[in-house]
């Protein structure tokens, strides 16, 4: 069965003002797939996931989602059509609680009447939300901030789940919590995630596939365990000396 | 001839060791590029160099002369100078007013001041914009006025914080093309730059920082293919 991935991204142009950061940009994801978006700094990771949750707007390009075009859509419709979007730097409502944070990410009309049991559920997946519950965000540590983080974006009951950067500033305990917790989000709930990261070996380590931007272009794209072994990578991140 | 000399610089953050026992000489002539990837400690070890941090441990010379507990304007007094990652225009002034700012660290006559701020604009290509206020420059011009107000200072040696960072992609030849030229009429360059394609291609040697250390200092080939630099970059599946 080849069924039309669940996210598709074809040449997309996004800039800021006349600064162009993407440049004929593409990717997709499949339905309950884990894929990276990797690349050297400024090369337009957040920029991509940005113009796929709708906080800019493409130049041109499509981005389209179970089958419908999206890119005009508001960010919160297309929260409401299944892509929630968990920020680089967690950004949660410091001075809210953890369960205000959480119960945040049910606005959108189709998570909102099932909220309750939502939580109920992300509780047995994530204690901390129920050890936590009234604790004020910005008393918690790094790894818990992405921990509610990840659990407001599940709150909207998406069925893809971008995350930007989740392991930034992380303990090595903590990367490998939430990498455990990234792979259950798609293991037993069946959300597809796309993610952000730095660091190219971890990242590929927990994804299926990757994608990676050079300059503002997607130049490259395979299974992890393909990448893994790329000197096109190499050349990407250190220059053709590298090779 | 050594000009520039780091040794054993450690800088302290709480619990974060941002520097750890840095030590390189610079000789007169050398552009540097200074690589690592996010959190190696590059800007911190720039602070620390041009007196914006003091060190916990270790010091800075100039020529043999210590530069090291001396303050920012002081240390640009004795020739280095720097440009910041985060720009930092003054906003209400004008573009040849900015400069002269620089300038003014060298005379005290504002209108030799004006005229080398208008050479050091027509050098990096700037001089239609002298009378434009800092705050309407596209992020590429805001690069080249902080380019010519550290040039004004007259300085020996310059340390040029990510240059093409943030900047659009076909602006990047022509910054490089300036780093080039200033390199080329005999400054003593150091290059913090994310960009492997522009350093490898401006830089005649490379110091690579990955957790506040030193890990590869040599040429960009040696340095790029170094086993310790591969992995702080991509990780250990990719060290051949």
């Amino acid at each position: 069965m080849s069924a039309a991935p669940q996210l598709a991204v074809e040449g997309l142009d996004v800039a800021y003002g006349d600064f162009q950061v993407l440049w004929q940009a593409a990717l997709h994801v499949d339905t309950g797939e884990i894929v990276a978006v990797l690349g050297p700094n400024g090369a337009g990771k957040s920029t991509l996931v940005n113009t796929i949750s709708g906080l800019l707007r493409p130049r041109s390009g499509s981005v389209a989602f179970e089958g419908q075009r999206i890119e005009h859509m508001p960010a919160h419709r297309r929260a409401g059509a299944g892509i929630a979007h968990v920020l680089e730097r967690r950004r949660l409502f410091p001075f809210l609680t953890v369960h205000d944070n959480v119960l945040l990410g049910a606005h959108n009309a189709r998570a909102r009447p099932h909220r309750e049991e939502t939580l109920a559920r992300l509780e047995e997946l994530l204690p901390l939300l129920k050890a936590r519950r009234a604790q004020l965000a910005h008393t918690l540590s790094g790894g818990e901030q992405q921990m509610v983080a990840i659990a407001r974006g599940l709150m909207a009951q998406p069925k893809l789940l971008m995350i930007d950067e989740p392991f930034l500033g992380l303990a090595p305990r903590m990367v490998q919590e939430i990498g455990a917790l990234v792979r259950r989000i798609r293991d037993e709930h069946a959300i597809s995630v796309l993610f952000i990261e730095q660091n190219v070996e971890l990242a590929l380590r927990l994804a299926d596939r990757g994608v990676v931007l050079e300059s503002g272009r997607t130049v490259l794209a395979g299974a992890s365990a393909q990448l893994l072994r790329s000197a096109e990578v190499k050349r990407i991140f250190l220059g053709d000396f590298a090779l | 001839m050594t000009l520039l000399r780091v040794s054993g610089v450690t800088k302290r953050f709480g619990g974060i060791t941002a520097n750890r026992g840095i030590t390189f000489d610079v000789a007169a002539g050398e552009l540097v590029g200074i690589i690592g990837p996010n959190g190696a400690g590059k800007s911190t070890l720039f602070e620390c160099i041009s007196g914006f941090y003091a060190p916990d441990e270790g010091e800075v010379e100039l020529e043999g002369t210590r530069l090291t507990g001396l303050s920012p304007d002081r240390v640009c007094r004795r020739g280095v100078a720097r440009t910041f990652q985060k720009l930092r225009p003054f906003q209400g002034m004008t573009v040849a007013e900015n400069v002269m700012v620089g300038a003014l660290t060298r005379t005290r006559e504002l209108g030799h001041a004006r005229e080398q701020a208008h050479e050091w604009l027509r050098r990096v290509g700037l001089l239609e914009k002298a009378g434009a206020y800092a705050r309407t420059l596209s992020t590429g011009q805001r690069k080249r006025l902080e380019l010519a107000r550290a040039l004004a200072t007259g300085p020996r040696v310059l340390l040029l914080d990510e240059v093409t960072g943030g900047v659009d992609q076909r602006s990047i030849p022509g910054l490089v093309e300036l780093v080039r030229e200033l390199h080329a009429g005999g400054l003593t360059l150091l290059v913090i730059e994310h960009n492997m394609r522009v350093v490898t291609a401006v830089a005649q040697r490379i110091i690579a920082l990955h957790l506040g250390e030193v890990i590869a200092d040599g040429a960009p080939a040696a340095v790029t293919r170094s086993p310790k630099v591969v992995e702080a970059y991509l990780g250990q599946a990719y060290v051949t």
